[in-house]
């Protein structure tokens, strides 16, 4: 069993590995170094373009081999056009008398020539445009969400036409959705509020999960990796947690000690303590969309890197070593994709059951401090 | 970015190693005590542990 | 700061947007629909189990009302059988009380015979012995009182006798 497993990773390890790695391969100019840390960060980065690899031709050109994405940019109006206008940064879209250049993945406004000003720190200061593009981020997300909504919508249909016995692939999820609705759900949000939180933590779960697996294949999307989606998920999280939130819930922020003092006495203590509480509400979020960015953004750095050593070394002891290196890394990464799925959504259950505290709970608390 | 803070960010992250690695040793010690109790142990070590990692993670980001 | 340098707004704004509509879709497509058809197959396991759970008590019920009337029964012929084992013991002694009874009072009637034949004979002979006695008395006396002397005699005896009485 565990040696099928061992050859199932090897056999997705070797469709990663040298997919990847031929995204980079590629002799410039530049040194070496330079180029795998820029290769690295714009990796990082969302695009605009949804480039598979880049090489450079005899003729000295880089060919990228991708598609283009469509531009939606609002500045004093709608401009939208395809994404390989760009050509890659290197020259200037003109859109409803409007001048726009692509700039380290980012789109700034220019005049028609494509001049970019800098400040002291090297940094842009042209106008942004507000920009609403179907980036390679977006353009995942529209992928993960429809293999989603597809693959549950067939599994709900199993169970109508197979007397509810799920079939197919059905077998493998319908256990990781009763693992979330009886080991995460259940026990943090308690037996009576559950159910209304079960959509979200299933839809959150399999959302970070799916998103993350896919930052591992060849294409190269680093979607969890990246603060704006993170900081959606956790917004979520946190609407939800305040917006359901019962009385006890907010009784436990404003007045934690109840009546186990006279209120003159808790009057010192809520100076320091109400402010905590408060601060925790954010805080509990700000953690979530922290740990998920910062655990798929680090995965990511330590593995190009190491796919990065290769080409740095180039001889027979380190190559092989910096691939034995990014080989175990992959495989905690898978780990590590599930891990920060189900941490997210075992965070969310929990703050959903402080949210969703019962009365009961709450007296058993003041009985608790009453006995001391 | 300045040594001192790449160093302070380091002392950090030693210390919330250090602080993870005793959640999940205590935590392995509890559960070998009490194996019966696995899921409470596991749930209260993830949040402890998930608390410290983002005092880490805010020292790495203050660095950045 | 980086962190807000890298903040991509339209980037939130579609992760907002195509998670909230994915999240609608799949609660009303898929996971209300899934968790539903688990919960009902698990309330139907439980019913099955619990059915089953019963029809075992029920079994169980109905062997215990078995092994009671079997019981019963055994208790009943039991009980028979030591009735008629008395019945024949008291029938058996009563039959020899009876006979008992009857030998005693045959032997009993055959002794009273027995008894009245003896007086009768015993009757008979003293009446026997005194018509005898009488006779030969009558000849002794008639011998006796032929002569004068032996008269005198016998009435003094007589009187002797007589006045010892």
């Amino acid at each position: 069993m565990q040696r099928k497993i061992l050859v199932r990773l090897l056999l997705i390890f070797i469709f990663i590995a040298p997919l990847s790695v031929s995204a980079k391969d590629d002799t410039g100019n530049k040194d070496k170094k330079t180029e795998i840390k820029e290769y690295i960060d714009h990796h990082l980065k969302d695009s605009h373009d949804f480039s598979l690899y880049s090489y450079t031709g005899d003729d000295g050109q880089h060919h990228y081999v991708g598609f283009s994405l469509p531009v939606i940019l609002w500045s004093d109006g709608l401009h939208v056009f395809a994404s390989g206008k760009f050509h890659h940064g290197e020259e200037v879209v003109e859109s409803n008398g409007k001048y726009f250049k692509l700039y380290h993945s980012k789109i700034y406004e220019t005049d028609a020539s494509g001049t970019i000003n800098y400040d002291e720190e090297h940094h842009a200061t042209n106008a942004k445009p507000l920009d609403l593009s179907i980036t390679k981020s977006v353009f995942m997300i529209i992928i993960t969400g429809l293999l989603m909504f597809f693959l549950f919508r067939g599994l709900a249909r199993t169970y109508g036409k197979n007397n509810g016995i799920p079939s197919g692939i059905g077998r493998f999820f319908e256990p990781i959705v009763l693992y979330i609705r009886d080991d995460i759900a259940r026990p943090n949000i308690g037996e009576k509020k559950y159910r209304k939180y079960m959509p979200f933590l299933l839809t959150v779960f399999f959302f970070i999960w799916f998103l993350n697996i896919f930052g591992l294949t060849p294409l190269g999307v680093n979607v969890t990796g990246n603060i704006a989606i993170t900081t959606a998920l956790a917004l979520l999280t946190f609407f939800i947690t305040n917006f359901t939130g019962t009385k006890d819930y907010w009784k436990h922020i404003f007045d934690p000690l109840g009546d186990s003092m006279p209120w003159i006495a808790k009057i010192p203590l809520y100076i320091i303590l109400i402010p905590i509480e408060v601060l925790g509400i954010f805080i509990k979020p700000f953690s979530l969309l922290i740990r998920l960015y910062a655990n798929m953004q680090a995965g990511h750095i330590v593995l190009m890197s190491l796919i990065g050593l290769m080409f740095i070394f180039k001889n027979w002891i380190g190559s092989p070593l910096s691939f034995g290196l990014a080989f175990a890394i992959s495989l905690i990464e898978i780990l590590v994709a599930l891990l920060q799925a189900y941490i997210f959504t075992m965070l969310s259950a929990l703050y959903f059951g402080f949210a969703a505290e019962d009365h009961d709970h709450a007296e058993a608390h003041e009985g608790e401090i009453q006995h001391l | 970015m300045t040594i001192p803070a790449i160093v302070g960010a380091g002392l950090v992250v030693i210390g919330v190693g250090i602080g993870i690695g005793q959640i999940g040793g205590k935590a392995m010690e509890a559960i070998a005590r009490q194996p019966e109790s696995y899921g409470k142990i596991q749930t209260a070590m993830l949040i402890a542990a998930a608390l410290i990692e983002g005092i880490g993670f805010a020292a790495l980001f203050a660095v950045q | 700061m980086g962190l807000l340098d890298e903040f991509s707004l339209g980037l939130f704004f579609w992760q907002t947007l195509l998670f909230l509509l994915l999240l609608f879709l799949l609660r009303k497509y898929a996971w209300k629909p899934i968790l539903n058809a688990v919960n009902d197959r698990e309330q139907g396991i439980k019913d099955a189990l619990a059915a089953a759970e019963n029809a075992k008590k029920e079994m169980e019920n109905l062997q215990a009302d078995n092994e009671k009337l079997l019981k019963e029964a055994r208790a009943e012929r039991d009980a028979m059988l030591k009735e008629a084992r008395e019945l024949k013991a008291k029938m058996i002694s009563d039959a020899k009380d009876e006979a008992k009874a009857e030998g005693d009072k045959m032997i009993a009637n055959a002794q009273a015979a027995i008894q009245s034949e003896k007086k009768a004979a015993l009757a008979d002979i003293k009446t026997q012995v005194a018509s005898l006695s009488v006779e030969i008395a009558e000849k002794v006396v008639k011998e006796e009182l032929s002569n004068k002397d032996k008269q005198l005699k016998l009435v003094e005896t007589m009187l002797g006798d007589a006045t010892l009485n």
